[in-house]
């Protein structure tokens, strides 16, 4: 018996590395999309193993943390290369999943029968999104303190709870020494609880299979490749052509990732905020604060909402809804085809919409309110969830919208009304030809996607082929 | 044995039995985690009051100083800027101050127990940043007092405005005069 056998009839080593590796038949079209998600999980590793050396010299306490961090970047032996590999892998991972996520929303990775990787997917998101805030506030720098105080006391707006919410996970009044110490041991925690919700997001990829840019389900295509006679005839084996490939990917990645940490690693402060290399201080807020770059979509749209009925909580819920909304999406999704390639002009031209909405509430996020700015952001949140209220509108080829496509458009109806009562009513410094933009804009939006007027109707699919040719 | 005498009824008493004893105890579990993180002991103890001279305190000058881990302003107002006051009621949410943001020896037209020393809790009452004082603004309607953050803006008084994203005027704490030129912070004793 060979030490191989002795081996693999104790642990199955050969066998996963089979049927997720050597024998698992990916898509053979697909295109550079489909690096993001590898370079997601190389990502993860080296957040991980950086962090872990970080932690070595690192002290969670208000009085040593700003300290210790100077130290690792001055004294300690390639400190600096470690913390800026650190810093910048942050705004990268953040990068390479929303270019993931965006694949996606293109190829329909979402629908039917991916349903549970595109959730599991979302609460990888959510999770990276807590692993990040935790970890921004440990530099103690002025912009970590001041970040965290906001986002704690977003918790503070809801009824009832929010006060003695915000003080258990603050676990004092203000953010203090005592918050430092916990949100260090969360910093550390998520992202085990990250390797773990890759490792389900994974499986439930592989019982399904991969999606790929044709959205075909190769699985129920012909069958017989090169390798083996059941395998789907528009699959080839992951490993080797795929990790081939992925590691192609990768070089380009590291390229410009390098590029950043030995070049221009605060990114004109965008990937670490100027006012962070003042020490924190709990008296003096700086002139202008706002949360790193991959945060401020949904900063914009909690700025957006202005307070009502004497509380701020409207815009709290509805930056949670600007994330909680895509959990949805695959059952917004009415169209009968995946991809985008096969989808009717008003899901491309949405599409498109979305991700410049997405990009200029960022950069909307980054800025000073003025009430230019709050009004432009007030009008792309209304754009923005009118993405998501009025897909099973737009995306279905049949006129019955059915009870819960009906009561999302009137949801957005009562967006889009609301968008009007704000910009006539409660902003009166607002100019007027804005007024009008934004008010037709909207408005139009609504119609068009909502109704489909009779010459576009319906969303007109091209016939997706039934199996990847070339 | 043999199955004979299984007496499923019994077993499946007893396994839902087990099984909830089980789940009672682990949520039990969860009071002393979550409880650990709530404020401790000592984090309660740090809201001692703070004594504050100011004696030295110039007309449109302010000062801040450290109660509860939180920035509290004293700003010695003018008569000029106080007598502005009453002008700014339109463009106000809570003129009169009503909502309890203030003890109620400061729920008065100027918030204040004396009416040129103005006491404030310096934290934005929307999202915790602490809004900029302006002196160059005291006797003008852009508001003394603007939060960089979001844009949320406040009088002299700390009242502040609407269709700004703050809810509530700036909280007034709890003080008191020691003498004609020493404040106490944190404390009033019950009244003033």
């Amino acid at each position: 018996m060979s030490f191989n056998e002795w081996f693999n009839d104790r642990l199955p080593v050969a066998q996963v590395v089979k049927d997720h590796l050597t024998e698992y038949y990916a898509p053979k079209n697909f295109n550079f999309w489909y690096f993001f998600g590898s370079l997601a999980m190389v990502v993860l590793v080296l957040q991980i193993v950086t962090g872990i050396i970080l932690a070595m010299n690192y002290k969670p306490d208000a009085d040593l943390a700003f300290a210790s961090v100077e130290y690792i970047m001055r004294d300690v032996w390639g400190g600096w290369f470690v913390r800026y590999m650190h810093s910048t892998g942050a705004s990268f991972f953040f990068i390479v999943i929303y270019l993931h996520m965006f694949r996606g929303l293109m190829y329909g990775s979402y629908k039917n029968p991916r349903e549970l990787i595109w959730i599991f997917g979302m609460i990888i998101y959510i999770a990276m999104m807590a692993t990040a805030f935790f970890g921004y506030l440990l530099p103690w720098g002025q912009m970590s303190y001041w970040g965290a105080q906001v986002i704690v006391n977003l918790f503070e707006t809801l009824p009832i709870i929010g006060g003695t919410l915000s003080e258990w996970i603050r676990g004092d009044y203000v953010i203090s020494d005592i918050t430092l110490n916990r949100f260090y041991a969360f910093h550390y925690l998520i992202p085990f609880i990250l390797v773990a919700l890759v490792y389900l997001h994974i499986l439930a990829l592989h019982q399904v299979g991969s999606n790929n840019p044709d959205g075909i389900e190769i699985k129920k295509g012909p069958k017989g490749n090169r390798w083996s006679k059941d395998a789907p005839a528009d699959g080839v084996p992951f490993h080797p052509y795929f990790t081939v490939k992925d590691v192609m990917g990768l070089v380009v990645f590291l390229g410009l990732f390098f590029a950043v940490v030995f070049f221009v690693p605060e990114l004109g402060g965008y990937f670490i905020e100027q006012p962070n290399f003042e020490p924190a201080n709990p008296l003096k807020t700086p002139d202008h604060i706002a949360p790193v770059w991959y945060f401020t979509p949904y900063y914009a749209i909690l700025r957006a909402v202005p307070s009502f009925a004497g509380t701020q909580v409207w815009g709290v819920l509805a930056m949670g809804a600007a994330i909680v909304v895509f959990f949805f999406l695959p059952w917004l999704d009415r169209s009968p085809v995946k991809s985008v390639r096969y989808k009717g002009p008003l899901t491309r031209i949405y599409l498109i919409i979305f991700a410049i909405t997405f990009l200029v509430l960022g950069w909307l996020g980054t800025l000073a309110p003025t009430v230019e700015y709050t009004a432009m952001a007030q009008f792309l949140t209304v754009v923005y969830f009118l993405f998501f209220l009025l897909m099973p509108c737009y995306s279905g080829t049949g006129d019955n919208l059915g009870f819960s496509g009906f009561l999302l458009f009137v949801v957005s109806l009562l967006l889009t009304l609301s968008g009007l009562y704000i910009w006539w009513v409660e902003t009166p410094d607002l100019a007027m030809s804005m007024k009008w933009i934004y008010s037709v804009t909207s408005v139009v939006l609504l119609f068009w996607f909502g109704f489909k007027p009779g010459w576009i109707k319906p969303d007109p699919v091209k016939p997706v082929p039934e199996r990847v040719t070339g | 044995m043999t199955d004979d005498h299984v007496d499923y009824k019994r077993r499946r008493m007893l396994t839902i039995a087990t099984s909830g004893l089980g789940i009672v105890g682990g949520t039990a579990l969860l009071v002393p985690f979550a409880g650990s993180m709530i404020p401790s002991e000592k984090a309660k103890a740090a809201g001692a009051p703070v004594k504050v001279d100011i004696s030295k305190l110039e007309t449109g000058q302010q000062i801040t100083v450290e109660w509860r881990g939180k920035p509290v302003w004293i700003i010695r107002r003018s008569q000029e800027a106080l007598d502005f006051l009453p002008s700014m009621v339109d463009l106000l949410v809570d003129p009169a101050s009503e909502k309890p943001q203030q003890p109620e020896y400061a729920q008065n037209e100027y918030r204040s127990i004396k009416q040129e020393i103005l006491v404030l809790v310096g934290i934005c009452t929307h999202l915790g940043c602490s809004p900029k004082f302006r002196p160059e603004l005291v006797a003008s309607t852009d508001g003394a007092f603007l939060c960089a953050c979001h844009g949320s803006r406040f009088d002299l008084a700390g009242r502040v405005y609407s269709n700004v994203p703050a809810p509530t005027n700036l909280e007034v704490p709890p003080h008191m005069y020691l003498s004609d030129s020493e404040i106490l912070i944190g404390s009033d004793e019950g009244a003033a």
